[in-house]
Parts: structure tokens; C-alpha cells; sequence
């Protein structure tokens, strides 16, 4: 790990200022991926900006929306009582996600933008677009089990490996950003890109932008959500997919609304729309939704070792239970 | 192992005439190993509070004033040439003393591979860090050394290699078609053949003729690899995580052109071996640096370096093919196979051994070939050969049972031979069928519907298999132990074996304190310094019964000196070493418990503040003379998902012969920890070596997936506890056989809950889709 | 620049670049915690800060400055083995030894979020206050401490003896 300076910051404003002066500036929340990519090399910032003393509320408001701080750690956005009671699938997502351990260490901003565990994007060894424009993917035709059978391009095909950020992108999450520039916001879906010619570059954040808070608009229905991980073994493994699913049920039994995204399977959450909109009005039967999953896969592409993953998607058929 | 039948064979020949025949045929068997009392005791660990408060010292935890940190760099490419190395940069970066690399590294003999001499050692013998040439990818091409960690981390990050690259195998499908038999396996034939095996199988009534694959394995410890050494002019002291004090010492000292006993290796705790806590570079690597600097070094590997450097369960494809005649017995049993190896190192991975000594058959067929590959020495992984030697053979044989619509533990009942298939050998010990009874029985087989996707709970198939255990017996030669016993009345018992958790150092206190008539806090056992009496090495399961032998050794010399002190005033007087037991602090004469002598008096008398035997154990012959093997029966109950696939095991029990147990409570955590890594070879782990470039693509404890909490049900584990009248104690070493014919208890499981016959490991949940 | 350890409170002049797990082990010398992955990958290193288990290899130093952190060496009390320890020897709840610092820390905390209620991945109603201490419940929890000499049965058993109410 190459040295570097350490500060901390007390609020957004003095973060953004501490991070902008410096030559290789990086936010540092609970370091769970941070460290450990710094150590790989991968990451080589010159000045750590510490930002976990920034807000650490959970506020449900009234309107029934929630504004989470960025520096609130997994476990306790898991634990929230508004959360699991009105949110469930973000407790289940956030739940199903590395230890006990590493949930009480990471933060929301951090868990954002943690990036992916493409294991040849992690060796120094191999070509890798995301570490290395333009030397190539050695990933596409080697072990690929974890990597995306949608959106992925030539360039690069891994996965962003959050289980949070599914459950965000099935709410219609908006994160709220502080920059050099001044206060924005964007949809967590928007947040995120898909590879393309540009792996290296993964989200639409600014340089220096920095995660403040991320809110979730209220979704009456959201109640009535869960979240399914399958992954290698029983716990404490990335996903190999993931479905956050809620649904809002008519008394006719036919589908009002529902949000489906879908982890595990591209470079972002991938927010199933498609398949929302297959099913909505529609009976809620088992039928009805393995041809709304098989539509959203339609343009599945399966790799060398992770093409069963598409079998799996159709068959997952996202009901909460 | 292979030392034990090498030297042991070639010993043999000479030596059989005149050696002490104490567990051949005729011999009378080990009094003790039917006494109860302390021995098979569940005794708790005597480590255990230290371990539990985190004061047991590892090998990377040992101070010293002045310590210099290492840190190495690894070649990124399978074969070659270091073309350019640029370490200008990591020299001058802050903190650093030195980069070493082939250009400065002091010259240094190749370690001696394993088995080319009885104290071998050495994964491989190629010559370490000595010139240019790359052999796998991997590799220590520099080893930076520094004031700190962080600074000896750092600077290696700044050194640059650039390679000429040269054409490599990496390829296991490309090796294999170069396949050829190694010159043995461990001391064994290649390969076996009576009668026609393969007429007999295209004759036989029923027939299975089937293909099995295994994936690289990783051992994985939770301890990294690391060693602290230190230079004293020259003498060396390493202190290492390490199942083999002397050999490592023995070979380092061939490496640095010392004397044995120049070398000091010190191990008194390992966190966990499972044969990869062996010699490998990096102690040779610290050692060098260490004598370049003047200063001790730490070496810790990180998580990825030990995938690197430290080779692990090979790759196997296998054929297994099982001819039945109408009655249930066997017309043919064919099991061949290849395993990828190195053209430097001694690990063929035996898979075909169960299968030379497990079932009656007319005719057999054996035969394992080796693929060379680039890349890391392979070496034996808990169980080698035998974990998915095992894998294979009893998926064929479940496969066999179903064809011929038969239990599949009735069809073992009649294959079961009455001697040993290939050697003609009387069976020492062989309770299978009870083993499989007992476990039947408890597990509930009798529940167990033949018919796959019989039981279905919600989304989940529920289903049964099982499958038999076997792992060889073995005791290594050369070992000695050394007992003192003070006028205090204290013994201390003395050998450089190791203790890696299996439970050594209180099995063997027990034996001691039993053995002597003492109690069990009045014995002292110290091991894991080479400068001790020499110990057997932590492998082959054979710790156990070696150390036992030479302990039995020791207390037999000390009988014979304490008889010789007590004199002619001792209620003793008189009496041969052989008329005598140990008992209560003391001896008396076996059959008239009141001629006794306390130990204590017997020294007072003779003004002896003490008294030291040293004695060797006798050459093991009895696994010349007799089939020695453990034996057990594996019952899996498997759910897996219909949708996902994803496998859960729900239950699980083990049933074993091997002979007496020790100690009921380590014994059980020896067991339960070897099905436990079964069910990770089973279902999760896999090493994934890309064959493009022969680099291992997951080497980290997140990627390569050994069983977690989540993934272990509790675990039943019983013993028939038949001691076995021809070895030290009526025991056998339990360390290996827990992990084999898990793999397949496994799969003949999930194929009774799915009707998929998985052959190719681990079975992860795409194969059940 | 201090944190509090196992109760002594405690310079901190380190390289920012310094874990918390190589501070303790390489810096003070209390080797108890262990590191097995450096990757948080096998709660080898598992501490305690402010009574809330982490991964110390993953940890800046410098980031913990001001905290309460406890090891292994600071589990026991006056002398006397915490009743978990005493229970791992009973189960045997080790063989290596080499994961039972950080299965002894993590338990402890584990069973402070389970009195807490916070859930787990398995707790089936997220909305109940109070989360079980059940045999899944324990495992799942306890999933980010690999034991590669599969103690698990033992660790199980050591874990619910001691702070179950009703046995898991
Ligand atoms: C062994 C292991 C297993 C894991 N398993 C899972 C799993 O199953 N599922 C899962 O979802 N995750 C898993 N994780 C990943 C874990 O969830 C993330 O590492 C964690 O959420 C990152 O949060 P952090 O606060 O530690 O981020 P850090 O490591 O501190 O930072 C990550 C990135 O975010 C940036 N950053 C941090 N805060 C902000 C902010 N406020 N604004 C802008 N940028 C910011 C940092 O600069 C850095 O680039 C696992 C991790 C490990 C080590
Ligand atoms: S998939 Fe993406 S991250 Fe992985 S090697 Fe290819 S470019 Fe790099
Ligand atoms: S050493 Fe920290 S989790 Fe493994
Ligand atoms: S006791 Fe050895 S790793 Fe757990």
C-alpha cells in the first residue's frame, strides 16, 4: 500500500474541500473495500478524507420516505424499526450481505460504491479494462461465474457486487450528492453505469462528489417485499443472482404494481423494468411471472461459466413469501 | 508416508531377522490397549486456556529485538526467463534494507524433495531464488525486506519484471494427453492388475463404467504460512508453522550446506496443517535474507501468496469400473485414472488405494498416471488420493447398487473380502460391516426411500446416500522419545512431534500418565523442537501410532533402569521388566499389586534426583505383515432446492473402525473436522487455475469457498472402539480418514434427492439445474 | 493520539497505513488476535470496539482513535476465564486454536445484537423486537468466522450453553 495522508472530516462541506485539494483524494468510510483494494494496488490515493463522522441519522419523515446519512453503518440501517417494517426487503438485502463483522464497519456511501470483486480486475497480473484501459478483459473468456449476463459489454463483463443497492434500486432510491460544485441528486439507478467502452469509469458521480445522504421515497406496498440471494454457499458469499422484489396485490389477485431488481447479473443494479411492467395488471400466477422473468432475460447472455444463471432468473419467480 | 514405506522397505530387508518382533504375528498385543480409565477418556485440551485467551505463540508472533519484515513479489507467468528486473526503485523507497532477488541471494543447495531421503522435506527441488529461470506462475522473484510491513509492502509494489516467455503446460486437458505412470506411488506400484479385468467387466451381469472429475483444492488453514528466523553466527533458529520439525531442519540444513544440528525449528503450535504446513520457499527465502541483512526476519505470507507458493490438492479425472455377477459379488473391479504433477516434486495423489485394499473382486485393475504440468509443486491435502479416491469408487458403487437394484450397503456385505485384495494380507483390524451397521442403524437408512425425488419438503428434495471411509494405517520409523522422571514425581516426555489441533500433547499425556501408573497433571509432554529426540512427522495420520510406539519404547527402557536402581532392598528386587506394571506413582509385580515401590523411593534409595530414558521405536513391520487400514461409513441427508439448486446438507453422520479411541472428546472434533472439509470438497471449494496463463484466479478465503457455519449441520460421529491387536495401543491415526467418502456420501445424496448423478466435484448448484 | 485497549489506555504513533490488527499484534505485541485472510474474509481478527465486533484487519488504525477496543487477552476478568472460554473448552470449540479469538469476540458481540434485536438474514419477521438465539439463528451470525478445523459443532454448543436462555 503506498502511503498517504489521513484527515477526517466533520461535515459534507469540509469533506468535499479536503478531498478536492488533494492530488489523489478518496472518501473513506468503513474501509472494507477500500483497504483491501488499496492493498491490492488497485487503488492508490495519496489523502484518505474520513468521512464516517458525517450523518449517521436514519429519519423517517413523515410523508412516509426515509433520509438515511451516508455514514450510517449497514447493521444499523438493517436494524432500523421503520426500515423493517416498512422497507423489509432493504433489512433482508442488507442482511444477506458479508458478516456481522464487516456490516457494523461499512457504511451506506461506502457499501454504494464499493466496486467489483471481478477477480481478475483484483490481480495485478491480468488485463483488465476497469484497472487498466484498453489492455483488455481477461475475464470474458476465463472465470466469469460471477459476472453479468446483462448489460455487459466487450470491454468488460463484471458485476457490481451490492446487495443493498439491489433493494435501493427497487425503491426508486435518490441519493443525494455534495461536490465541489455544489448539492445534486440522482436516482440510485441512474447513479451506476453499464461498462461500455469505459469500465474504468463507473458511476456518474463528479470528481470529489460525495455521497451525503440517500433517500427512499415512500412506496406504501414496499411492506410487502422481500429479498431472495442465491449464492455458493449458505452464507457469507456474494451473490451469484439476487432478486428484490415488492409487490402490491389487488383483491382481484391481478398485480397493481410491483419493482423488481435483480443483483448479481450487471455492472449496476439492474432494475428490472420490463418485467414490472409484464406484470403489472396481470394475474399474480407462477405462470405470469416466469414469462415476465423471461422477458427481462430476453436479452440474457450467458458466458463461459455463467450462463446458467439465466435458467435461474427465469425460474426465480421473485413472489415475496 | 512415503518415507515411512521407503526407508521401512528397504530397512526390511535387512533388518527383519533381528528386529523386536513386539507387534508381529505371535507377539503378545499391547496390555494397555484394552485398559480404561485415563485412555479414551474425553479429556479437555492441556492447551486449551491458552488458546483461548490467545496466549498460545504462533510462528509469526515471536519477538525479537531488531526484526526486519519481508515482504516478496511473484512472477506473473507460468515458464521462462526473467528478462529485466528493476528493483532501483523499491531500494531507495523508505524503510527498505534490502531487495533480494537471484542476482544477490546467497547461493543455496535445491531442498530435497519428499521421499528422496527419509528427512526430505523440500514440496519440490528446484532451486530457490538461484537464477533466472521461472517455473510456475507464482514464483518469488524478489523478497524486499524492511523496517515495517507497511514499508516492506509497499516497496515490493515498485518493483518491476518483465519476462521472455517460454512455451508452458497449463493445461490439464494438454497434459493429459502426455500422461505417463510415475516410477511409484508412495513406495507402491503404479499400477496392479490381476486376472482380465476388463474381459470381466464386459461379461459381467451388471456393470458400471464411469468418469469422475476433482478440481484443485486449496488446504487453507486460518494461520498463514510465516516463519520468524533468526542467525547466531551459524547457527539458525526458525521458528515455523510446520508439521515436520526435523525434516525442515534437516533440509534447510542441506540447503545452506550446514550440519543438522546447526539448524534449530521450533512449532509449538500450528493453526492448522492438513499437509500443506511443510517446507515450502518462504523459509528458505527468510532465511536468506536473514543471513544478507544480519538481522531476524518475519515472513508472513498474505492469504494469496499461500495460494501462490504453497501447492495444494492436485486435479484428477477418473475411470471407475465395477462388474457384478448376478449373486452381488464382483467380476471385476477397474479403477485408473491421472492426476496433474510437476516434474519436481513427489505428490501423485493415490487416488487408486482405497480400491487396492476395499472390496473382493475376481479380477482388479489399478493403474494412476501423472500429468506434468507448470505450476506449483501439488502436495498432499488431508486424505491425499484417498479424499477423492474415495469420491469415485463409492459413487460407482452406489451406482452399481442401483442397477442391480440392491442396498447399496447390502451390496457392500457381499464384496466384502475375506483378506486383502491385492496384498494376500490378513486384515489386522476390519469391522466395516459393524461400522456400517451402527451407522445405519442410528441414522435411520431404514427411512430412506431408493426411488430419487421421493421426498420433497416446500421447494426442497430431501435425500440419502452413503459411503465408505478408508484411510491405511501407518507408523514411521526413526522416531525416539525421551522420558525423565523426578524424585518430585514428575515425568516429562519429550520428542519433536507436533500438535495442530488434532489433540497430540493431551493424547499422548494421557497415554504417558497411564503407561507409568501416574496422573494425567503430573506429565509433561514437550514437542515441536527439532532439538528434541527426533519425532515422526505430522502426516499420513501416522503421528499417533509412531509416537505411541516410541513412548511404549522409552517406558520400557525406563522399567528396565528403575528395576536396575531399586536393587536389592526394593520389594522390586528380583524382578525382569516383564514381571512388572506401572501403577499408582510406582511399580509393582502384575500378579501381587504389594510388591510395590514408589518411583520417588526407588531414586531417593539410589540418591537420583532423576532419571532420563531415551529409547527409539521398533521398525513398524506389522503393516508389512498385516492389512492395516481404518474404516468407516458416511450417511448424508442432502436438501436441494428445485429451483435453484442450492444444496444444504441437513444431517450427517460418521460411524468408524479405527481401532481404540483415545481420547472420545479430540477424537470427535478430528472426525467431525474431516467431514467438514469433506463437505467443502463436496459442494464448495474449488481452486480455479486458468488454464490460459496457469494462474490461480481465486486466491482469497472470499472467492474460494470453505464451508461456513451456515453450511455445517450438528454432525453425529460413533466408533465400534475395537482396538486393533497389532498396533501401540490398539490405535489408529484418525486424522485423515473423517474426509474420505464424504464426497461421495454427498453426491449418492443429492442424486437420492434428484436423480442427477453429479460426478464431477465440488457440486455446486448450476450441475443441479 | 490514543484509544482505550482491554481497558489501559494507549499511544497510537503509527504509519496511517497501519491496521488496527497489525497495531495490535505487531505494535503492542498482543498477538491474540489473529489474522488469517487480511481481507475480512475470516474473522480471524475480530475485536471489539466499543463492544461492537469488527474485522481489525480491514480497520485503519488511525480511525479507531478515541475508542474503547477489546481483544482476546482482554476477555477475562480478574483472572478468571470468561464463561464462554471456559464452555469453548468444554465443547471443544477449537482444535488449532487459530479462529478462537475472533469466535470468542464475535459470540460475545453476537449475543449483545441478539439482546439488542437486531436481526439476521434468517430471522423470519423482521418486525418482532426480540430476535432468538436458535440453532440457525447462531449459525448464521456466527457465518463471518471460518474455522478451517471445522469446530463448528463444538463453537455451537459453547455459544448457546452460555447465553441462551433456552437451549438452541
Ligand atoms: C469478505 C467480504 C464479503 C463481502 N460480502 C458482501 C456481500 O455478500 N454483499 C455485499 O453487498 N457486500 C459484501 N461485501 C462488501 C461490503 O458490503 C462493502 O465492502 C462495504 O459495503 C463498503 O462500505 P465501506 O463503508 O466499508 O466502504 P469503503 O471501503 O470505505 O469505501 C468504498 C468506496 O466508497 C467510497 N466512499 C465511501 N463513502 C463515501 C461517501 N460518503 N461518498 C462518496 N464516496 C464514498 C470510497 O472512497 C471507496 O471508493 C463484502 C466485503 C468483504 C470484505
Ligand atoms: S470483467 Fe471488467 S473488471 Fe473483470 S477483468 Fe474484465 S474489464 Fe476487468
Ligand atoms: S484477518 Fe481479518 S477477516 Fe481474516
Ligand atoms: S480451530 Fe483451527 S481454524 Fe478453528
Amino acid at each position: 500500500m503506498n502511503p498517504f495522508d489521513y484527515l477526517q472530516a466533520d461535515n459534507a462541506s469540509n469533506a468535499v474541500k479536503l478531498a478536492s485539494a488533494a492530488a489523489a483524494g478518496k472518501y473513506l468510510g468503513g474501509g472494507t473495500n477500500l483497504v483491501d483494494l488499496m492493498r491490492e494496488t488497485v487503488e492508490r490515493p495519496d489523502t484518505l478524507v474520513d468521512v464516517t463522522d458525517l450523518s449517521r441519522r436514519i429519519e423517517a419523515r413523515p410523508d412516509g420516505s426515509v433520509m438515511i446519512g451516508a455514514a450510517v453503518k449497514n447493521t444499523a440501517l438493517a436494524a432500523d424499526r421503520t426500515v423493517r417494517r416498512n422497507f423489509p426487503l432493504l433489512s433482508r438485502a442488507i442482511l444477506a450481505g458479508a458478516s456481522g463483522q464487516i456490516r457494523n464497519m461499512a457504511t451506506v456511501g461506502g457499501n454504494i460504491l464499493q466496486r467489483t470483486r471481478c477477480t481478475y480486475f483484483y490481480d495485478e497480473a491480468s488485463r483488465c479494462n476497469k484497472r487498466d484501459p484498453g489492455r483488455g478483459c481477461d475475464a470474458i473468456d476465463g472465470f466469469n461465474r460471477y459476472h453479468a449476463i446483462l448489460g455487459a459489454s466487450p470491454s468488460c463483463v463484471a458485476t457490481h457486487p451490492s446487495d443493498m443497492c439491489v433493494a435501493l434500486a427497487a425503491l426508486d432510491a435518490i441519493v443525494h450528492l455534495e461536490g465541489p460544485e455544489g448539492v445534486r441528486m440522482l436516482k440510485l439507478v441512474d447513479l451506476h453505469r453499464l461498462p461500455g467502452g469505459r469500465p474504468d469509469i463507473e458511476t456518474e458521480l463528479r470528481p470529489h462528489e460525495l455521497i451525503t445522504d440517500v433517500e427512499l421515497p415512500a412506496l406504501s406496498f414496499a411492506a410487502r417485499s422481500t429479498y431472495r440471494k442465491v449464492r455458493d454457499r449458505a452464507s457469507y458469499a456474494f451473490a451469484l443472482v439476487s432478486v428484490a422484489a415488492a409487490l402490491d396485490l389487488g383483491d382481484d389477485g391481478n398485480v397493481k404494481d410491483v419493482r423488481v431488481a435483480l443483483g448479481g447479473v450487471a455492472h449496476k443494479p439492474w432494475r428490472a423494468l420490463k418485467m414490472e411492467a409484464a406484470l403489472r395488471g396481470r394475474a399474480a400466477t407462477e405462470v405470469n411471472f416466469r414469462a415476465a422473468a423471461e422477458g427481462e432475460l430476453s436479452d440474457a447472455a450467458g458466458l463461459r461459466d455463467n450462463a446458467f444463471n439465466r435458467t435461474r432468473q427465469a425460474d426465480d419467480r421473485c413472489r415475496p413469501r | 508416508m512415503s518415507v515411512l514405506k521407503d526407508t521401512a522397505q528397504k530397512a526390511l530387508q535387512t533388518a527383519i531377522s533381528f528386529v523386536p518382533d513386539r507387534w508381529l504375528p505371535g507377539a503378545e498385543p499391547d496390555p494397555m490397549r484394552t485398559k480404561h480409565g485415563l485412555i479414551g477418556a474425553p479429556v479437555s485440551r492441556v492447551d486449551g486456556p491458552l488458546k483461548v485467551e490467545g496466549k498460545a505463540r504462533f510462528a509469526a508472533e515471536v519477538p525479537y529485538e531488531n526484526m526486519a519484515y519481508a515482504a516478496l513479489a511473484c512472477s506473473t507467468i507460468s515458464r521462462g526467463r526473467i528478462a529485466a528486473l528493476e528493483t532501483a526503485k523499491a531500494e531507495a523507497a523508505p524503510g527498505v534494507l534490502l531487495v533480494m532477488t537471484y542476482r544477490n541471494a546467497p547461493r543455496m543447495a535445491p531442498p530435497p524433495v519428499m521421499n528422496s531421503a527419509p528427512k526430505a522435506a523440500g514440496a519440490s527441488d528446484l532451486p530457490v531464488m538461484q537464477d533466472a529461470d521461472i517455473h510456475w506462475n507464482g514464483e518469488p522473484v524478489a523478497l524486499v525486506l524492511a523496517e515495517t510491513q507497511e514499508q516492506a509492502d509497499y516497496a515490493k509494489s515498485l518493483i518491476r519484471v518483465t519476462y521472455d516467455l517460454e512455451p508452458a503446460i497449463t493445461s490439464f486437458d494438454v497434459a493429459k494427453t502426455r500422461a505417463h505412470p510415475p516410477e511409484n506411488i508412495l513406495g507402491e506400484p503404479s499400477s496392479i492388475e490381476f486376472g482380465d479385468a476388463e474381459a470381466a467387466l464386459n461379461g459381467a451381469a451388471h456393470r458400471v463404467d464411469l468418469m469422475y472429475r476433482t478440481p484443485r483444492y486449496n488446504h487453507n488453514a486460518i494461520e498463514l504460512h510465516a516463519a520468524t528466523v533468526a542467525w547466531e553466527g551459524d547457527k539458525l533458529t526458525i521458528h515455523d508453522a510446520t508439521q515436520m520439525v526435523n525434516s525442515t531442519a534437516w533440509t534447510v540444513a542441506q540447503v545452506f550446506g550446514l550440519k543438522e544440528e546447526q539448524v534449530r525449528v521450533l512449532s509449538p503450535y500450528v493453526g492448522g496443517g492438513f499437509g500443506g504446513k511443510c517446507l515450502w520457499n518462504h523459509q528458505i527465502l527468510a532465511a536468506a535474507a536473514s543471513k544478507l541483512a544480519g538481522r531476524p526476519v518475519r515472513i508472513a505470507l498474505s492469504r494469496e501468496e499461500v495460494f501462490r507458493i504453497v501447492g495444494g490438492r492436485t486435479t484428477t479425472e477418473q475411470r471407475v469400473a465395477i462388474g457384478a455377477k448376478p449373486d452381488g459379488t464382483l467380476a471385476a473391479l477397474i479403477h485408473t485414472g491421472v492426476a496433474a504433477m510437476t516434474t519436481h516434486n513427489s505428490c501423485p495423489e493415490q487416488f487408486t488405494f482405497p480400491a487396492r485394499h476395499l472390496y473382493a473382486a475376481d479380477t482388479l485393475k489399478v493403474a494412476q498416471d501423472v500429468a506434468d504440468m507448470d505450476m506449483v509443486a501439488n502436495t498432499f491435502m488431508r486424505a491425499p488420493g484417498e479424499s477423492i479416491g474415495t469420491f469415485a469408487l463409492e459413487c460407482a458403487v452406489d451406482e452399481l447398487a442401483e442397477t442391480m437394484q440392491l442396498d447399496p450397503i447390502e451390496l457392500r456385505r457381499r464384496i466384502e473380502p475375506e483378506k486383502d485384495p491385492t496384498t494376500g494380507h490378513a486384515f489386522s483390524s476390519r469391522n466395516l460391516i459393524e461400522a456400517y451397521r451402527r451407522g445405519a442403524e442410528k441414522f435411520g437408512w431404514d427411512k430412506r426411500d431408493p426411488t430419487p425425488r421421493a421426498r420433497r419438503k416446500g421447494e426442497w428434495l430431501i435425500g440419502m446416500g452413503c459411503a465408505t471411509a478408508t484411510y491405511p494405517y501407518y507408523r514411521m520409523p526413526g522416531g525416539a522419545a525421551r522420558i525423565r522422571l523426578t524424585r518430585e514425581g514428575r515425568a516429562i516426555v519429550s520428542t519433536a512431534v507436533h500438535e495442530m489441533g488434532m489433540g497430540t500433547s493431551t493424547v499422548q499425556q494421557q497415554h504417558v500418565a497411564a503407561r507409568l501408573g501416574m496422573s494425567f497433571d503430573a506429565v509433561t509432554f514437550e514437542y515441536g523442537d527439532s532439538t528434541l529426540p527426533a519425532g515422526s512427522m505430522a502426516g499420513g495420520s501416522s503421528q499417533t501410532a509412531s509416537i505411541s510406539a516410541t513412548i511404549i519404547a522409552a517406558t520400557e527402557a525406563l522399567t528396565k533402569e528403575l528395576l536396575k536402581l531399586a536393587g536389592n532392598d526394593s520389594p522390586l528386587a528380583g524382578l525382569k521388566p516383564d514381571q512388572v506394571e506401572a501403577r499408582n506413582g510406582g511399580l509393582c509385580k502384575r500378579d501381587e499389586p504389594d510388591r510395590f515401590e514408589s518411583y520417588a523411593s526407588i531414586l531417593g534409595r539410589s540418591q537420583r534426583q532423576e532419571v532420563t530414558c531415551e529409547a527409539s521405536g521398533p521398525l513398524p513391520l506389522e503393516a508389512q505383515k498385516y492389512s492395516m487400514h481404518s474404516y468407516g461409513a458416511q450417511f448424508c441427508e442432502m436438501r436441494v432446492n428445485m429451483v435453484t439448486g442450492e444444496t444444504r446438507v441437513s444431517r450427517f453422520l460418521g460411524s468408524f473402525d479405527t481401532g481404540r479411541i483415545l481420547n472420545s472428546m479430540t477424537a470427535t472434533s478430528q472426525f467431525k473436522g474431516g467431514i467438514i472439509m469433506g463437505l467443502g470438497l463436496a459442494l464448495t471449494e474449488e481452486t480455479n487455475f486458468d488454464a490460459r496463463f496457469g494462474r490461480i484466479m481465486n486466491p482469497s478465503l472470499a472467492e474460494y469457498h470453505v464451508p461456513v457455519h451456515m453450511d455445517v449441520p450438528r454432525i453425529d460421529v460413533i466408533w465400534n472402539d475395537i482396538p486393533d491387536p497389532h498396533s501401540p495401543l490398539g490405535a489408529h491415526g484418525i486424522g485423515e480418514i473423517g474426509i474420505t467418502g464424504v464426497g461421495a456420501a454427498v453426491a449418492n445424496a443429492v442424486y437420492n434427492a434428484t436423480g442427477k448423478r453429479v460426478r464431477e466435484l465440488p457440486i455446486t448448484l448450476d450441475k443441479l439445474l | 493520539m490514543h484509544c482505550t485497549i482491554n481497558g489501559n489506555r494507549t499511544e497510537m504513533v503509527i504509519d496511517p497505513r497501519t491496521s488496527l490488527l497489525d497495531f495490535l499484534r505487531d505494535h503492542l505485541g498482543l498477538t491474540g488476535t489473529k489474522k488469517g485472510c487480511n481481507q475480512g474474509a475470516c474473522g480471524a481478527c475480530t475485536v471489539l470496539v466499543d463492544g461492537e465486533r469488527i474485522n481489525a484487519c480491514l480497520a485503519f488504525a488511525v480511525q479507531y482513535q478515541g475508542r474503547s477496543i477489546t481483544t482476546v487477552e482482554g476477555l477475562s476478568r480478574g483472572g478468571a476465564l470468561h464463561p464462554l472460554q471456559q464452555a469453548f473448552i468444554k465443547h471443544d470449540g477449537f482444535q488449532c486454536g487459530y479462529c478462537t479469538p475472533g469466535q470468542l469476540c464475535s459470540a460475545i458481540a453476537m449475543a449483545n445484537e441478539i439482546e439488542r434485536g437486531i436481526p439476521s438474514f434468517v430471522t423470519k419477521n423482521l418486525s418482532t423486537e426480540t430476535a432468538l438465539l436458535d440453532h440457525d439463528e447462531l449459525r448464521e451470525r456466527m457465518s463471518g468466522n471460518l474455522c478451517r478445523c471445522g469446530a463448528y459443532n463444538g463453537i455451537v454448543e459453547a455459544i448457546s450453553e452460555t447465553f441462551a436462555k433456552e437451549p438452541a
